[in-house]
């Protein structure tokens, strides 16, 4: 699916002020592609992808899928939440079951998925655990085969490892990159790492404080799947980090 | 273990000052007393029927209290005006103690079994609306934004998103509305005489039979705590168990 942000601004009226997020915002994401959003807290990059998801709308421009303007939530552009938003009172299976069942997919078929999807994040035993018996990690995992469940054309992921330690964060890294390459859905991956954005990205668009503008544009050509200890990445994380702002 | 041992003791405690005959039997109930109350009130049939009288009204009571209680507290979180306006009331009438309903109760229903229900109705309504519709206005944004992006919206939303979030809440509130149903039950109880455990206590004293007014104390303690056990410490642990600590 292709994205679009056409002249796109989005201002939040707070009492006594309006705050500007998003300011003439042009974005273009080709379908298929891993673009990476980066830029320091505050900059708008999760209202990008809560525009993208439709749980947000645009004060002015247009917000379009494949052409068309974004009226609301879709099954096909998933969001996940910076800290997973699984629900605590279903089980793992239940959660990543969630969508499917939305669907109205029988059961056998269900049950059939959502073992593929764990043992793909490598949860399958925890089907039947409870949320909050899970660590950081793998509330994200489990995030990840919930929005995967539902096989969306667009993953929307909002800064997703960024409480994960550097351990956890690289081999979600791998099994990300694993899963992409297989799917080959578009990815909006916004995070504040630079060099998870180098490690990660087909393009990163580099984004200013608020109101959030786009300062840069990168393309990655390294070949995949990448680790963070080869060559071209800290060069390359160099570059991109020249263009933010200080 | 420990409680065990503390109890055993208090029991030995009670019947040795019992022997010594330190007070009179009116005022102090002795173990062999108390025991030979409750062995009689079984034997006569005058316990189980005022233990069954006093646990019916509470189940009646409470069930109408829990299905008009979320039902209200359903409504107040989505119809504006109900809440500015019926939610109001539910506000003020929450300082007021349910045995105060008791007179206007028996104005309305006569001196029946009505007015005591009325009573026991009211001890839990208010707590379980107002915790419904806490549980509900309080859904997490995030959950719902969750849902809708997967696809959910409407009554499968309601049924499998909010509803579900609302259940730590809606729990306390539940827990909470039958220690209220409970106390105002045995309050009308004692003012209107009626075949339960109430009446039960108010008779003891008037005969001043101290075994038996010890010995429906023990019999209403005994039936709380088996009900908080049974009922409501397995809602909690159920919740518990899903949410661990996130439980609201």
């Amino acid at each position: 699916m292709d994205l679009e942000l056409r002249g796109v601004s989005r201002d939040f009226i707070r009492p006594g002020r309006s705050v500007k997020a998003l300011d003439d915002i042009n974005l273009s994401i080709r379908s298929g592609e891993f673009v990476c959003l980066v830029g320091p807290s505050g900059c708008g990059k999760t209202t990008v992808l809560h525009l993208f998801a439709g749980l947000d709308k645009p004060t002015d421009g247009l917000v379009m899928a494949d052409g068309k303007a974004i009226t609301g939530t879709d099954p096909g552009r998933v969001l996940i939440f910076q800290d997973a938003a699984l629900f605590p009172w279903l089980s793992v299976k239940s959660n990543v079951e969630f969508g499917l069942k939305v669907k109205k997919v029988p059961r056998e078929k269900r049950d059939q998925l959502v073992e593929n999807l764990l043992e793909m994040v490598h949860m399958q035993k925890f089907a039947h655990s409870w949320i909050h018996e899970l660590s950081g990690g793998m509330k994200q995992r489990v995030a990840l085969a919930r929005a995967l469940a539902v096989d969306p054309a667009v993953l929307l992921m909002d800064e997703p490892f960024g409480a994960l330690d550097a351990l956890t964060r690289a081999v979600l890294h791998k099994e990300l990159q694993g899963l992409w390459l297989k799917a080959g859905n578009t990815v909006v991956f916004v995070t504040h790492n630079v060099r998870e954005a180098v490690l990660l990205g087909d393009r990163i668009f580099v984004m200013s404080r608020a109101p959030g503008k786009i300062l840069a544009e990168h393309r990655i050509d390294l070949p995949r799947p990448r680790q963070m200890e080869d060559p071209g990445i800290m060069e390359l994380a160099r570059q991109v980090l020249g263009t933010m702002e200080r | 273990m420990q409680r065990t041992l503390f109890l055993s003791g208090l029991i030995g405690l009670w019947f040795l000052l019992g022997t010594l005959k330190i007070w009179p039997s009116y005022i102090f109930p002795t173990l062999s007393g108390v025991v030979a109350s409750v062995v009689r009130g079984i034997e006569r049939g005058t316990l189980p029927i005022a233990v069954w009288g006093s646990i019916r009204r509470l189940l009646i009571g409470y069930s109408i209290a829990l299905v008009s209680g979320i039902i209200t507290g359903f409504l107040m979180a989505h119809v504006k005006l109900l809440k500015n306006t019926f939610g109001l009331l539910v506000l003020g009438f929450q300082t007021l103690p349910s045995i105060c309903w008791l007179p206007l109760a028996i104005l309305w229903f006569g001196l029946s079994e009505k007015a005591i229900l009325f009573v026991v109705v009211m001890g839990a309504f208010l707590s379980i609306a107002q915790a419904a519709e806490d549980g509900i206005k309080n859904t997490p944004a995030v959950y719902l934004q969750a849902a809708r992006n997967l696809g959910s919206s409407g009554a499968r939303l309601y049924r499998t998103v909010i509803l579900p979030s609302a259940m730590p809440t809606l729990a306390t509130g539940m827990k909470l509305g039958w220690s209220f149903a409970w106390r105002s039950l045995m309050a009308g109880e004692l003012i209107y005489s009626i075949p339960g455990l109430g009446y039960m206590l108010m008779m003891g004293r008037e005969l001043n039979d101290m075994n038996q007014v010890v010995a429906v104390i023990l019999v209403i303690i005994f039936l709380g705590l088996t009900t908080d056990k049974l009922v409501f410490s397995l809602l909690e642990r159920s919740v518990r168990s899903r949410w661990g600590t996130l439980a609201r």
